[in-house]
């Protein structure tokens, strides 16, 4: 009898055992979520959309038209013109000629249109996200909560400064430039453009914005604002195209100055193009931004801090923190719950509520994630993945991590704009500090400790131009934002920003 | 007063971050819950329910029809699970216990002087056992708050000790009452202190307390259990209660426990939630889902 017990003690011991070796979270199918796609009825697409030039929607003398997809189902959306050089040049001699009265409207009614487009926007903050999403591949859930909220807030934050530009600048004389020469990137559409179009105005400037060749159709929708917002036509012109519609603007001559954002590659290109013409330039490139834990971090919110810095918009985030920190002591742990986490990533129909991680924005971006990736492995780094589904149609690439990463991998060193991160660990403050600045970029970077004298000291020592503590992937339009080195030059938001699109006497 | 196995050590308990938390927990409540999960949640919440009376003008009577509404919440329709259990005063476990039968649904007293568990610990050990002797099959005690928060673990922790010993085969929650605790670090330090000294549950609020069970306390202490769970592969069970009204809330906490600690939680068994009202708007969302109308609150009963 006792033996028996016995026998049962040791083998309930020895199941506990097993179970303490290897405890394990399932994230599996017990209660699945019913698909939940947002509605795409109201969104009225054209087929295809001319160049918006003096207010209007004209032909494009090229005569050439291009496809824009939908990266998640790879149909196309509707066609847009291509630009060649005399379509940017009637763009730019239709901002020229609306620069005349623009620049010298009163104040307060330059701020009057701006505040009108802000609350159009607003109005069709739906459709719009709709629009984003489809054209770009983001999940709805960010564009609806995230780009498209913030979009407003730079127009309305903008339309403010319109009438108090002498506060902004006190004991100067603040005139506008001309006419701007704006070339945004696909990452952010919308956002993108309203980062550049809202100071633009506001400071009496008119614009000849070119969006991304892939992701056209926000800014068609805010051509269309602009028109039912009366804008006086020529203030804003939208030229679609890919590289060379970019160059004939970078490289026109009455253009007065170039705001860029992306790659640093181009960015360089832009430079050298601009160099000794007497144009203004503002550049934000790209980044690789490291993300810090230390031991004394809050580790499950720093959790989400990297999940938000890598994952959010599928990584295609120039202040991504694509480089993660962890202190050694706390390693193990926080490996294991990046690994837990990323299997509750839902990835796939970005229209969907509950998509976390949508599509790669083109065919070429996800060949560029896959070639780095390829890389890593080849270098040695040990590649995670979510074992996620992937959708049989579209351009798609699982949450990733790397580990076993040293500084001198190429995975840690480019930017792979993608959902990968690369996964280093330091032991004291200054080693994170160094190899957090040993990189040729300095957009961003983030920080996680409990400790508030740390998060000061540290900060401090970061080159980037944006640094997070305790968060990461926080924007407003008050906050000046971008970078250090090969990130490029000039801020956008905040008073910061204005100066790029002021003369001061 | 036996001396603690081990002592509570404060240092290795992790730091919360309140906005962190907070945007977390409340990201997850914009989950679109449609359709077949809607429904498939509501009777899971259902399932999860501790249906529960807890007033001074608490009757046999009251008892007695809290417990038929619990085993058919919804009469005429066998889909329609029956609850966790009956949250009764430990006076009320008779009653409840003859009432439910066989049918189940199982019995839980609230003991240890609850609410304020200011009383001393051998009377909490005397409600334990005589709610255990009436047919208790769990027991929500609540800690002592005035002790947790001078410092005094050790004695939190022994009466826990205490208690849970008192409680033979039934199960323990220990109830933190997060409302009084004010800060994140101190659900998640009680939270591991609970775990550590015998709670099978820990549970948030004696629903006496505003705020109760809020989704960034719920979430700190599903972290809390996540912790535990890799630490010693034991696994804890959760109860959020107080102020848990709607539907829309309960849904919410399964999204939690789903995308925190993940399948094997999503039981009665790991997972309950203590409510006296949510049920009938549970109910009624269930039949919206199979009618697409909602009906006013007079087709579903008022126990």
């Amino acid at each position: 009898m006792a033996t028996v017990r016995e026998e049962e003690a040791s083998k309930a011991r020895a199941a506990r055992h097993v179970e303490r070796e290897k405890p394990a979270l399932e994230f599996g199918s017990a209660w699945e979520y019913s698909p939940a796609p947002e509605s795409r009825d109201h969104v009225r697409l054209e087929d295809r959309y001319g160049l918006f030039i003096g207010g209007k929607f004209v032909p494009p003398k090229s005569k050439k038209y291009f496809p824009t997809i939908n990266p998640a189902t790879e149909e196309t959306l509707a066609h847009v013109a291509e630009a060649n050089a005399a379509d940017v040049d009637a763009a730019v001699r239709a901002a020229e000629e609306a620069g005349r009265k623009w620049s010298k409207l009163k104040p307060a009614d330059r701020g009057k249109y701006i505040y009108r487009v802000a609350r159009i926007l607003q109005e069709k903050s739906r459709e719009l996200a709709v629009i984003e999403t489809m054209d770009g591949g983001k999940p709805i859930k960010e564009s609806r909560d995230v780009d498209i909220p913030l979009v407003v807030a730079h127009f309305f934050y903008h339309a403010g400064w319109a009438d108090k530009l002498e506060y902004a600048f006190p004991r100067h004389t603040v005139s506008p430039i001309g006419v701007c020469g704006q070339i945004i990137p696909w990452n952010f559409p919308l956002l993108m453009a309203a980062w550049k179009v809202a100071p633009a105005l506001a400071c009496g400037n008119t614009v000849v914005l070119k969006p991304a060749e892939t992701t056209p159709l926000t800014a068609m929708a805010l051509a269309k604002v602009c028109q039912e917002a009366d804008l006086p036509p020529g203030v804003v012109n939208i030229v679609t195209g890919a590289g060379e519609t970019g160059a004939a603007l970078v490289n026109h001559p009455r253009v007065k100055k170039i705001a860029f954002t992306g790659s640093t590659d181009v960015g360089k290109i832009i430079q050298r193009a601009t160099a000794g013409s007497g144009k203004r330039l503002t550049l934000e490139l790209g980044g690789k931004a490291a993300n810090i834990i230390f031991e004394d971090a809050p580790i499950d919110q720093a959790v989400e801090g990297i999940i938000n810095g890598i994952y959010f918009n599928q990584g295609h985030v120039c202040c991504a923190g694509s480089r993660l920190l962890v202190q050694e002591s706390i390693a193990d742990v926080v490996l294991q719950k990046l690994s837990d986490r990323i299997a509750t990533l839902r990835m796939g129909d970005p229209l969907d509520k509950n998509t976390d991680v949508g599509a790669i924005n083109s065919k070429m971006q996800l060949d560029k994630i896959r070639e780095l990736v390829a890389c890593g492995v080849e270098e040695g780094a040990e590649l995670h993945q979510s074992s996620c589904p992937i959708p049989s149609k579209g351009y798609w690439f699982p949450p990733s991590f790397f580990t076993g990463v040293a500084q001198s991998h190429r995975i840690a060193r480019e930017e792979i704009f993608g959902p990968v991160l690369t996964v280093m660990t330091f032991r004291t403050p200054d080693e994170a500090v160094e190899k957090a600045n040993n990189i040729p970029y300095g957009l961003s970077a983030g920080v996680w400790t409990d400790k508030g004298s740390k998060i000061f000291k540290i900060t401090a020592k970061m080159r980037a131009g944006v640094v997070w503590a305790n968060t990461f992937n926080k924007f407003d339009p008050t906050s000046p934002f971008g970078g250090y080195k090969e990130s490029g030059f000039g801020r956008e938001g905040g008073v910061h920003g204005l100066r790029a699109y002021v003369e001061l006497g | 007063m036996s001396s603690l196995p081990r002592p509570f050590d404060t240092a290795r308990v992790p730091r919360v971050d309140a906005v962190g938390i907070e945007e977390r927990a409340s990201a997850l409540g914009k989950r679109s819950i449609k359709k077949a999960a809607k429904v498939a949640g509501i009777k899971l919440a259902i399932s999860m329910l501790d249906l529960t009376t807890l007033e001074g003008k608490d009757s046999e009577g009251k008892v007695r029809q809290l417990c038929q509404k619990g085993m058919r919440p919804l009469p005429g329709d066998p889909t329609v699970p029956h609850v966790a259990a009956i949250c009764v005063y430990p006076n009320l476990v008779a009653v409840a216990k003859d009432a439910l039968g066989n049918s189940g649904v199982k019995v839980a007293s609230v003991a240890s002087g609850f609410p304020a568990g200011l009383v001393p610990l051998s009377a909490k050990l005397d409600d334990t056992r005589l709610a255990v002797e009436a047919g208790a099959d769990e027991i929500d005690m609540v800690i002592d708050r005035g002790a947790f928060l001078s410092g005094d673990y050790e004695k939190v922790a022994s009466e826990i000790v205490a208690i849970k010993d008192a409680c033979g085969d039934a199960h323990l929650k220990v109830i933190l009452e997060t409302g009084e605790l004010e800060t994140y670090d101190n659900v998640r330090k009680a939270s591991r202190l609970a775990m550590i000294y015998g709670a099978d549950f820990i549970k948030t609020s004696t629903g006496k307390i505003a705020p109760a069970a809020t989704p960034g306390v719920v979430l700190v202490m599903l972290e809390a259990i996540r912790d535990f769970f890799f630490e010693t592969g034991r696994r804890i069970g959760m109860k959020p209660a107080g102020g848990i009204k709607t539907s829309k809330q309960a849904l919410h906490l399964l999204v939690l426990v789903k995308e925190t600690l993940g399948d094997a939680w999503l039981t009665p068994d790991l997972f309950r939630i203590g409510a006296s009202t949510v049920a009938n708007d549970l109910l009624m969302q269930l039949a919206k889902e199979a009618s697409g109308r909602y009906q006013n609150e007079d087709y579903f009963t008022k126990d």
